[in-house]
């Protein structure tokens, strides 16, 4: 079964259409890009699947289940978990506060007023072994807020992934950051992907980046889908190169 | 432990101890107990509010609604139904609560400036219903004919009706329970949810919190705990007073919070002792005391955005 499947979704703002019949499966364990010049529809495109707003027509379907109309935090319960262009985290909580709330939620505590001895080892061992994995362990009492760019990039991965999702989407992970910092974010996502065995969906403006992590690419253009494949694939697509990658070179 | 826990530890133990000990180091400094109860019970009051305020990151303009409410529930119960002071707090509570419960429903899905404009309104609608309801409510002259009750304890009965001190213990009793109900619902993972969501409320939904249903419970929390307090200020003056539901008495409680420091718990308890304080000590001297709060208000913060327990914390640090 897919982990997701997208039919046809549209969203419609006013005369704007940002999203055009667009149509998209994800097999488990794969890692799909998207990639589009700017205002091509991409980050409405993953509101769309995350649940930030309904497409105007069209379906999701998640796991099996048909999600299309459900809030945004039903779909994380359902195991989809987001990360944004513009990191979202607690700045003035610590690290591992940050990801405490994930774990906790996940473990569904979140209504609980009291949690007992060994539920909170629990969670705290959680999160820990999440903050080893994007490789935070060594920053868990400094404010979130006070991270450098990359690392507040990762201690929102570390939250999203807390939720143990079996669908992880990536909006630009690598937006604003430099060399270094690109490396290491990419090195994590692939290690996410390899390792762990992570389904995820990215968005990602880097192309050394996409084609050295996708399994698949998917190019956005003007709200529609023009192009799926693989890397391969898609460096050879002329109508890619036309819309795009001619652009961009 | 480290400095840091030590550190709350000793400002814990310093704080419990200035409370328990009150009636004695107030008479020497030219205060008297009973405005150490009023202290306690609007700074009750300030820290119900501050729940919702600092700790879920939302502004209710209105909350003196649910203080007049569980006052009015308490002056109530002890006029027509039951002469028992116990009965009495828990019916003022539940009239607050209740009325928070299900008024919140209404309100949770506004933000900001609209969530602050419909808890006013929704306030006015309770000051007017006491202020026209004279046959029950005594109207404009408010709530009077009721006295606070002797509490029996097996053995001997507390007279707090006479005694400032028994009343006192009793009240501190009162808020202790309040107070420490309230610090254990932040320490839990309910608390942690309504901290992100005062944090950052998108990154909070896309955690899988329900985040109206989370403020909404705060919300309502908070109004029990305000009703609780409101109760407590019917039995402080054996009297309701319509006045103790008009938004300018929530006013009063956001800027107590607000003025000691609506981030840390303790804060708004301190802003309401300085509120009360000064009240008490300036309305002797001038009818224009509140002009000097106003100042004192408008001073902290411009020069002390944390309020005046932040700048203390800070200051030591």
């Amino acid at each position: 079964m897919n982990v997701l499947e997208i039919n046809n979704v549209s969203k419609r703002f006013g005369n704007l259409v940002a999203v055009r019949d667009v149509s998209l499966t994800v097999a488990p364990g794969e890692l799909c890009a998207i990639i589009g010049p700017n205002g091509a529809g991409k980050t409405t495109f993953f509101n769309l699947i995350s649940g930030y707003f309904p497409p105007t027509s069209g379906t999701i379907t998640f796991d099996g289940q048909d999600i299309t109309r459900l809030a945004t935090h039903e779909r994380v319960v359902r195991g989809m978990a987001r990360t944004f262009q513009i990191t979202e985290i607690f700045p003035e909580l610590n690290v591992f506060e940050n990801v405490r709330i994930a774990a906790e939620v996940a473990s569904g505590y979140r209504l609980r007023p009291w949690i007992n001895r060994a539920e909170a080892a629990k969670v705290h061992q959680h999160v820990e072994e999440t903050l080893k994995l994007v490789g935070l362990e060594t920053k868990t009492d400094r404010l979130v807020g006070e991270l450098a760019h990359g690392d507040q990039r990762a201690a929102e991965i570390a939250m999203a992934l807390a939720l143990k999702p079996h669908l992880l989407l990536l909006d630009e992970p690598t937006a604003g950051m430099g060399d270094q910092e690109t490396y290491q974010i990419t090195r994590l996502i692939r290690r996410l992907h390899r390792d762990s065995n992570y389904t995820i969906v990215l968005i990602e403006h880097d192309m050394r980046v996409v084609f050295h992590l996708a399994d698949r690419i998917c190019v956005l253009d003007q709200g529609k889908m023009l192009a799926q494949g693989t890397p391969q694939e898609i460096a050879a697509n002329e109508a890619v190169q036309a819309a795009y990658l001619g652009h961009a070179a | 432990m480290n400095a840091e826990q030590i550190r709350k530890l000793i400002i814990l133990v310093a704080i419990w101890a200035a409370l328990l000990l009150a009636p004695y180091w107030m008479a020497p400094l030219g205060g008297y107990t009973a405005l150490a109860t009023r202290v306690l019970v609007l700074g009750l009051a300030a820290m119900s509010l501050n729940f919702l305020l600092g700790f879920t990151g939302v502004l209710s303009f209105g909350h003196a609604a649910y203080f007049g409410l569980g006052a009015y529930g308490a002056g109530l119960t002890l006029k027509f139904l039951a002469l028992s002071t116990p009965l009495a707090l828990v019916a003022g509570m539940l009239l607050g609560g209740l009325c928070g419960a299900i008024l919140g429903l209404l309100i949770v899905r506004r933000r900001g400036v609209y969530f602050a404009m419909v808890t006013i309104a929704f306030g006015q609608v309770f000051y007017y219903i006491a202020f026209q309801w004279s046959s029950l409510t005594g109207g404009d002259d408010g709530l009077r004919g009721f006295a606070r009750q002797p509490i029996g304890l097996g053995l001997f009965k507390l007279d707090i009706l006479t005694n400032a001190d028994s009343f006192y213990y009793f009240v501190l009793f009162c808020f202790a329970l309040a107070v420490g109900v309230m610090g254990f619902i932040l320490r839990s993972p309910f608390g942690r949810t309504m901290i992100a969501i005062r944090e950052n409320e998108r990154r909070s939904r896309f955690l899988g919190i329900p985040v109206e249903r989370h403020i909404w419970i705060a919300f309502t929390l908070s109004c029990f705990f305000m009703g609780f307090a409101g109760a407590l200020y019917a039995l402080v003056n054996n009297f309701a007073d319509p006045r103790g539901l008009h938004y300018s008495q929530s006013g009063d409680f956001v800027m107590m919070a607000v003025m000691g420091g609506m981030r840390s718990f303790w804060g708004p308890l301190l802003g309401a002792t300085v509120f009360v304080v000064l009240q008490d000590y300036l309305s002797s001297v001038t009818v224009n005391w509140m002009s000097f709060v106003g100042l004192l208000f408008v001073l902290v913060v411009l020069f002390f955005p944390r309020g005046l327990l932040g700048f203390f914390q800070r200051s030591k640090a």
